[in-house]
């Protein structure tokens, strides 16, 4: 082997790494430093272990914040993916009217997050939001400050309709790099709408789902801003995902050890659950 | 300028897709690289050009080692299958772009573009954008700027697969005489046999990341060292069959033998590949050397003036391709005539041990 | 199987089209036997896929009408025609094995299993798919990809014609080659009433029966092979089909014979040729044009060498000519004197063939 040897080659790596180390490895490596220990303030700290990692596990508290959070998420993943593939079936693929509708779906994308949650809140108040009066006004008792179900199905129905417009764009994409041939050639086959969808549409937007998928489940998976700034966790702990309750944890209690020791199985649950979901979704193409 | 590959291995992976070559191109006239796709050709022109390092091995240019060297400073010019121009620049501009680069001064850009423009048959399109052109003339703007910066290396990555067959025609017949007299070397990588002839030249067979001869293209066409290159370097595809020889007689069958003459005759009795390509086998006979063959017609092709016919002998189908226009009806026998003369026998090891009655 | 008939179709892409470039298809008027091959052939821009998606129901023309059999189609879409047709680029279902690709068609149209299986089987055979069945579309080359778009278009027994719109253009040559002549077997073996679209004169000329060669939007001629090639009616089509094309050379009429360089050609159509007029060219192609004692002395160029003939480009009082000669034929240096066939040699006025 006579491979050329550049050492300039790391100068070019250098400013990735250093900013990579920056924003990632060293705060990570902080909180490692937090879960096996513990503090009492005034910069104090004892070797605990393992200790909070067992506790955390153990806790009750975390099971059912963890509970939550993998509600919330499958429940806007099945909502979201579906809605949002069937949306941008039904958006034109030329003319004038693909640039209106391509901005108006981009639009609640554009929201800040805390914003989004302001809304809502205003929106859903059972006294003087739009919705609430409605739902109030037509017989349905409705109140999401108080009722846990209200609640949920506030959270549920501000994320399906802040991300939705993600799903649609990304399937929007696929659906127009197919090109004409194949509609043609499947009519000549004389397939029927549903087989278009199930054999050219579906198989070519895999891909680009795949990327929304992962991107919904990661960032629903992470939420705090939004479901904080509308119910604040609340009524009670009905809303309480784990963001919000390690945040809880780690500023409102100041229990550094258990919080870091939460952020780790956090981190890592997330990481396990996007391993999983990309390599059965990338399975069959590797075949 | 000569560019030589010297022990090239290129590896991507656990795939070789260049098995260690050694390859010294010409200076003069084209160097073509014929193989099928993925043959490797477009690999060992990335390798030329320096756009991608060898594994091992070294690549040496005009008397320098040039290997791991950047293309910046090569002053290779390359021209793709595809019509790559700048969309958003006219076609002056277009060319004139390698000389902008090369920081020339207006005056002598001007010159050179309109020149190269003019031989190129540019000249009434100059002011027009790329996507206002045909494909023959996006591709003529591609080679102009290829052309235009007096490259050393001219690499050209099949330009002609993309256009239709009459502009395909035209532009490989000014192709040659575009290079002529310029001090540069030339590659042309094709998939097509008839191109590689055409255009003359020297040719390196390619056959799975291998280059298995080169040599002046009409002479590897006559005299393929083995039977790959024989079978890489005809289009229709060569016919082959195995062969036995005993004693003073080859046969093909039972039925179809014949008498050994020439260098046929001095080799050792056993099997071999005849290989005869179809314009030697034809509804009539050329000559005293021709072999009767009976076979049954699976397939005609008429051209207008040339007749195809694709019939079964001893177990494999064969291919005559002849001058003029012959019926034959599908399913019925036939009678077909190889001429042996212009036959090639291959050794066991798939080498070429004679061919058209002469000793190799 | 139908019988396909073009009534008058004239198309354009405007809505209002005013002069004569405005159509992008001239007048057609063609009948096409059921079971034929057939070719359109013609440069890109000529109108070929325009008349294609008319045929296929993709397009509807702006006059005339479509007929298959004496069924008029013109307001039919494509799925009501019972067409099939392969394209440029492999159209496959990736998801789907090889089997299930070609049982797509039969399936859609609640067709029994059974009998599914039976013609995927015997399509599968005649297209040497068999052993694939079961591999996953997507694993094949480009040819075994072509293979099964027209494998999904054989299984069906009720398709009025398939369709070819360039389907060798990502095929390699020696592939092109085997595709090619399996495409013409099937022919032969089922025939089907079939329209191969390509500006390519090879696969046009060895597939179909029938050539309808196009140039700007309009019909130039229409004739089996042999006759394109050895009666040009127009000088784009001399030129157009054969490598290379026809030689055109321009003459005039003297005492009732057409005279080039100051000699006289002898013509097949000499003698339709009244009087000088127009602009009159003698066409003859390469194949008909050799060496001989005495005729026109011509200077030879350049002599390429195309493996089983060879080209020679001479020039004579400043135009070319070409022949084509023999493997092992050898050639004048320098000086030489070309003679034309007579019965191959044709007078063109304006373009056309003088009758």
């Amino acid at each position: 082997m006579n491979k050329t040897v550049n050492q300039k080659a790391w100068f070019f790596v250098l400013p990735v790494l250093l900013l990579v180390a920056f924003n990632a490895i060293i705060p990570l490596m902080t909180v490692v430093n937090y879960s096996v220990q513990e503090t009492f303030g005034a910069n104090t700290f004892f070797w605990a272990g393992v200790r909070w990692f067992g506790e955390v596990l153990q806790s009750e508290r975390f099971h059912a914040s963890l509970g939550r959070q993998l509600f919330f998420t499958f429940t806007i993943l099945i909502i979201e993916i579906p809605l949002g593939v069937a949306v941008a079936l039904a958006m034109p693929r030329k003319g004038p009217w693909v640039s209106v509708c391509l901005v108006s779906m981009a639009l609640p994308l554009l929201i800040p997050w805390n914003v989004v949650g302001a809304i809502w809140n205003i929106f859903a108040l059972p006294d003087i939001g739009l919705l609430g009066r409605m739902l109030n006004g037509i017989g349905i008792d409705y109140n999401f400050t108080r009722q846990p179900e209200d609640a949920w199905f506030t959270v549920i129905l501000m994320d399906v309709w802040h991300w939705t417009s993600l799903v649609v764009l990304l399937a929007y994409a696929g659906l127009v790099s197919i090109p004409d041939a194949y509609y043609q050639a499947a009519k000549i086959d004389g397939a029927k709408a549903w087989a278009i969808f199930r054999y050219i549409q579906l198989p070519k937007m895999k891909r680009v789902l795949t990327i929304a998928i992962l991107l919904r489940f990661m960032d629903s998976f992470n939420i705090y801003t939004e479901p904080f700034v509308l119910t604040g966790g609340g009524p009670g702990n009905a809303t309480t995902l784990l963001s919000i309750d390690l945040v809880k944890i780690a500023l409102g209690q100041f229990d550094l050890g258990p919080a870091a020791a939460m952020s780790l199985i956090y981190f890592l649950i997330i990481l396990l659950f996007s391993w999983i979901f990309y390599t059965v979704m990338t399975r069959n193409e590797e075949q | 300028m000569t560019l030589e590959l010297k022990n090239i291995v290129k590896r991507v992976g656990a795939d070789t897709h260049i098995h260690e070559t050694n390859l010294k191109l010409v200076g003069e006239g084209f160097n073509i690289l014929l193989g099928t796709t993925l043959s490797g050709k477009t690999t060992l022109m990335q390798l030329m050009a320096g756009i991608d390092k060898p594994t091992s091995g070294e690549i040496w240019f005009g008397g320098a080692n040039v290997t791991g060297g950047k293309v910046q400073d090569r002053n290779v010019s390359m021209v793709y299958q595809q019509f790559i121009n700048y969309p958003n620049m006219t076609v002056y501009e277009n060319i004139a772009s390698p000389l902008r680069v090369a920081r020339l001064p207006a005056g002598e850009i001007d010159k050179r573009v309109q020149g190269t423009a003019d031989l190129l048959k540019l000249t009434p399109m100059l002011q027009r954008r790329p996507s206002e052109l045909s494909g023959g003339q996006q591709q003529r703007t591609a080679i102009a700027r290829a052309l235009v910066k007096d490259a050393d290396l001219v690499l050209l990555d099949e330009p002609l697969a993309n256009l239709d067959y009459k502009l395909r025609e035209e532009l490989r017949e000014e192709l040659p005489k575009l290079f002529a007299g310029r001090e540069c070397t030339v590659v042309y990588a094709t998939t097509e046999p008839t191109e590689a002839l055409l255009l003359g030249g020297h040719t390196a067979l390619l056959h799975e990341g291998r280059v298995v001869q080169f040599g002046p293209t009409s002479q590897i066409y006559r005299q393929p060292e083995t039977l790959i290159a024989a079978q890489v370097f005809s289009d229709p595809p060569i016919n082959t069959a195995s062969v036995t020889k005993t004693g003073g007689r080859i046969a093909l069958s039972e039925t179809v033998q014949w008498d050994a003459v020439g260098s046929f005759a001095a080799l050792s009795d056993g099997t071999y590949t005849i290989g005869i390509r179809p314009h030697d086998i034809g509804p009539e006979a050329k000559n005293g050397q021709c072999v009767a063959i009976d076979g049954e017609v699976l397939v005609t092709e008429l051209s207008g003036s040339e007749s195809v016919v694709h019939f079964g002998v001893a177990g494999s189908t064969w291919v005559s391709q002849s001058h003029g226009v012959y019926s034959f009806k599908v399913g019925e026998g036939t009678r077909l005539y190889a001429d042996i003369s212009r036959a090639m026998l291959f050794d066991a090891d798939q080498r070429l041990v004679a061919r058209q009655g002469e000793a190799v | 199987m139908a019988k396909i008939t073009l009534d008058n179709i004239r198309h354009s892409y405007l809505a209002r089209p005013e002069v004569e470039e405005d159509w992008a298809l001239k007048q057609l008027d063609v009948v096409w036997a059921d079971g034929g091959a057939y070719a359109l052939l013609g440069p890109s821009g000529c109108g070929k896929t325009t008349l294609l998606n008319i045929i296929s129901g993709l397009l509807k023309p702006s006059e005339g009408r479509v007929l298959f059999d004496d069924r008029d189609v013109t307001e039919l879409p494509p799925d009501q025609r019972q067409i099939a047709q392969v394209f440029q680029f492999p159209v496959i279902y990736d998801t789907m094995t090889v089997y299930d690709n070609l049982a797509f068609p039969l399936r859609n149209r609640g067709i029994g299993e059974t009998e599914v299986d039976a013609r995927v089987r015997q399509i599968a055979a005649m297209l040497e798919l068999s052993e694939r069945l079961n591999t996953r579309a997507s694993g094949l080359t480009a040819d075994g990809k072509q293979k099964i778009s027209l494998g999904r278009g054989l299984v069906r027994s009720d398709v009025n014609v398939i369709m070819f719109d360039e389907p060798l253009t990502v095929i390699d040559p020696h592939l092109k080659w085997v595709l090619r002549s399996k495409l013409k077997e099937l022919h032969q073996e089922l025939r089907r009433t079939m329209i191969y679209v390509t500006h390519d004169q090879t696969e046009a000329l060895t597939f179909a029966d029938q050539v309808v060669v196009m140039n700007l939007g309009e019909v130039v001629q229409i004739g089996t092979p042999v006759d394109l090639f050895e009666r040009p009616q127009h000088t784009f089509v001399g030129h157009f089909i054969g490598s290379p094309g026809m030689n055109l050379l321009p003459c005039e009429m003297d005492g009732g014979k057409p005279v080039f360089a100051g000699r006289t050609i002898p013509a097949a159509n000499a003698d339709a040729v009244k009087a000088n007029g127009g602009s009159l060219e003698i066409g003859v192609r390469p194949e008909f044009v050799s060496f001989a004692e005495d005729g026109i002395p011509v200077q030879i160029v350049k002599v390429s060498d195309a493996g089983r003939f060879r080209i020679v480009d001479t020039s004579a009082d400043g135009q070319s000519i070409k022949l084509l000669i023999g493997e092992g034929q050898g050639v004048p240096s320098g000086g030489a004197c070309l003679r034309f066939d007579p019965d191959r040699t044709r007078v063109y006025r304006d373009g056309w063939m003088v009758t």
